[in-house]
């Protein structure tokens, strides 16, 4: 790890001041930073401590019947705040499918939306990353790929995004507050995440020393809190990065969808917002017909980066069996392995 | 540049100066303070042998910077039994063969008392399992691990229990 200088601002403005000089980079948890500064992946010269910023650990229920939610509230309490777990349920089940419960009890709402990708390449200083250093070359295309994205990718670069949590935020329309030199704006989470591009070493549309403050939940998000899932397929049950996972939602009236809600995670460098197969639901009744094409349709524009055409299909499948257990009904209890798709919907088979 | 903290340690307040920020938890725990219970595995949040408890929770000691621990108080598996009388937790551990070589006990103990504390799993063995997944043990002596926790579990329900009637 490199030398820093630590710096424990007491406000926000003080903190984006702080920030607003190069090689800075905020500190919460730092159950990423910290990894990540250990492989000297991140070199920082300043540290920004945002751990004790005040008035930014709060969970809230707006006048207009969203939600907003403090930068720093831990995972963990964010999961299990009766409140939020009962308007967004697959919000609280993709965030206790991630990690472990010592991570979760540490890492917060803020430096979730600003994981780094798991990528190999890009923690092995030794091989080539455009993300890590613009120009190198990416080392992860034509080398061990099979993990690596399959929608949204360049030939920059083909890592994918981590997170879990940003998978049901994109599917409900979140919104991020942030804070920099210029005030306070919000960024729909559509478009808080990058695609590579030719530039993949930039991530989100944060600009230099910007802050994220909050996250909000629009009040049509907990429409769907009563046919609503994450499922996450990964190598082992627990603690484990996605392959491939869906956060879904239906509002469901009279027996037809009226609205659905869908976006895949571990697929692309951001959650990826299935809004063609979304509108393809709406209407329909729900059932395994209607949910395998809606499959197909978010797969659509699919191509593999390397070794990893089988996550197309299990993209495809997870898809599926999100939405089926989703239309099956919200479980009324956190399922023992969140997210896990080894637990059945009545009529559902394994291997369907 | 040197940074002024304080920490309470198994209930022992500490002054410490830090010369040099980049000291993790882990480190100032084994290194600055000796308390060696607690060990360096994977030094990168994937092992659960830091496991600490920082004001009630457990979490990984490797991937927290001292300096950010400023004015937080610190269980370590040094700072749960009571003289020579083990922790429920510990002796459960110990009856059910919750290990062998010994190396991930430490964090094994302190996750069990956060998970217990923190209630979600009951006596469910796969929740158990599900909650303690932060904790490698290379020795894979799982199953002892769920049962200890389990009857651990059981044993300090009752003792609060009885402290209450």
């Amino acid at each position: 790890m490199n030398r820093f200088d630590y710096i424990r601002p007491s406000s926000v403005s003080e903190a984006v001041a702080a920030a607003s000089e190069p090689g800075s980079a905020y500190l919460a948890a730092g159950t990423n930073l910290l990894d990540l500064m250990k492989g000297n992946v991140s070199r920082p010269s300043r540290l920004i401590d945002v751990t004790r910023l005040p008035g930014l650990d709060a969970i809230e229920a707006l006048p207009d019947g969203g939600m907003r939610i403090g930068a720093l509230v831990r995972n963990s309490d964010l999961a299990y705040d009766p409140g939020f777990a009962g308007a967004y349920p697959a919000v609280a089940e993709a965030l206790l499918s991630g990690a472990s419960a010592q991570l979760r009890n540490a890492a917060t709402v803020g430096g979730n939306l600003l994981q780094r990708t798991r990528c190999r390449y890009f923690y092995d200083t030794a091989s080539a990353c455009n993300k890590r250093e613009p120009g190198s070359g990416c080392d992860a295309l034509g080398g061990d790929n099979r993990s690596h994205a399959i929608l949204g990718w360049s030939k920059a670069c083909i890592a994918t995004h981590p997170s879990d949590f940003c998978v049901p935020l994109a599917a409900l329309d979140a919104v991020v507050e942030v804070e920099g030199r210029a005030g306070r704006r919000d960024i729909p989470i559509g478009e808080f995440h990058e695609l590579p591009g030719d530039t993949p070493e930039r991530e989100s549309a944060l600009e230099t020393g910007e802050l994220v403050v909050a996250l909000r939940l629009p009040p049509e998000a907990s429409a769907f809190s009563r046919h609503s899932r994450y499922l996450k397929l990964r190598e082992r049950t627990s603690y484990a990065f996605a392959v491939a996972s869906a956060a879904v939602g239906l509002n469901v009236e009279g027996g037809k969808i009226r609205e659905a809600r869908i976006a895949l995670g571990g697929v692309a460098a951001k959650p990826w917002r299935a809004d063609a197969a979304e509108a393809a639901l709406a209407g329909a009744a729900p059932g395994e017909a209607a949910f395998a094409r809606a499959a197909e349709i978010a797969l659509a524009d699919a191509a593999p980066s390397g070794d990893n055409a089988h996550k197309i299909e299990l993209a495809r499948r997870i898809v599926k069996r999100a939405l089926l257990l989703a239309a099956a009904g919200t479980p009324e209890r956190m399922p023992a392995l969140p997210a896990s798709p080894f637990a059945l919907a009545p009529g559902v088979l394994t291997h369907g | 540049m040197t940074l002024s903290i304080s920490l309470t340690v198994n209930g022992e307040p500490h002054d410490i100066a830090l010369d040099d920020p980049r000291v993790t938890l882990l480190d100032l725990l084994r290194e600055r303070l000796h308390l060696t219970g607690t060990k360096k595995g994977c030094d990168r949040g994937q092992c659960g042998a830091c496991t600490v408890l920082i004001d009630g929770k457990r979490v990984n000691s490797c991937l927290s910077l001292a300096a950010s621990q400023d004015g937080a108080e610190i269980t370590t598996i040094e700072g749960i039994s009571s003289g020579d009388a083990l922790h429920p937790v510990q002796a459960a551990f110990v009856a059910h063969d919750g290990f062998q070589c010994g190396f991930c006990t430490p964090g094994q103990i302190m996750s069990a008392i956060g998970l217990i504390e923190e209630g979600h799993a009951g006596d469910d063995p796969e929740r158990v399992r599900e909650g303690m997944s932060g904790n490698l043990c290379r020795c894979a002596a799982y199953i002892g691990i769920t049962e200890a926790v389990l009857e651990a579990r059981r044993m300090l329900l009752e003792d609060r229990k009885e402290a209450a009637e």
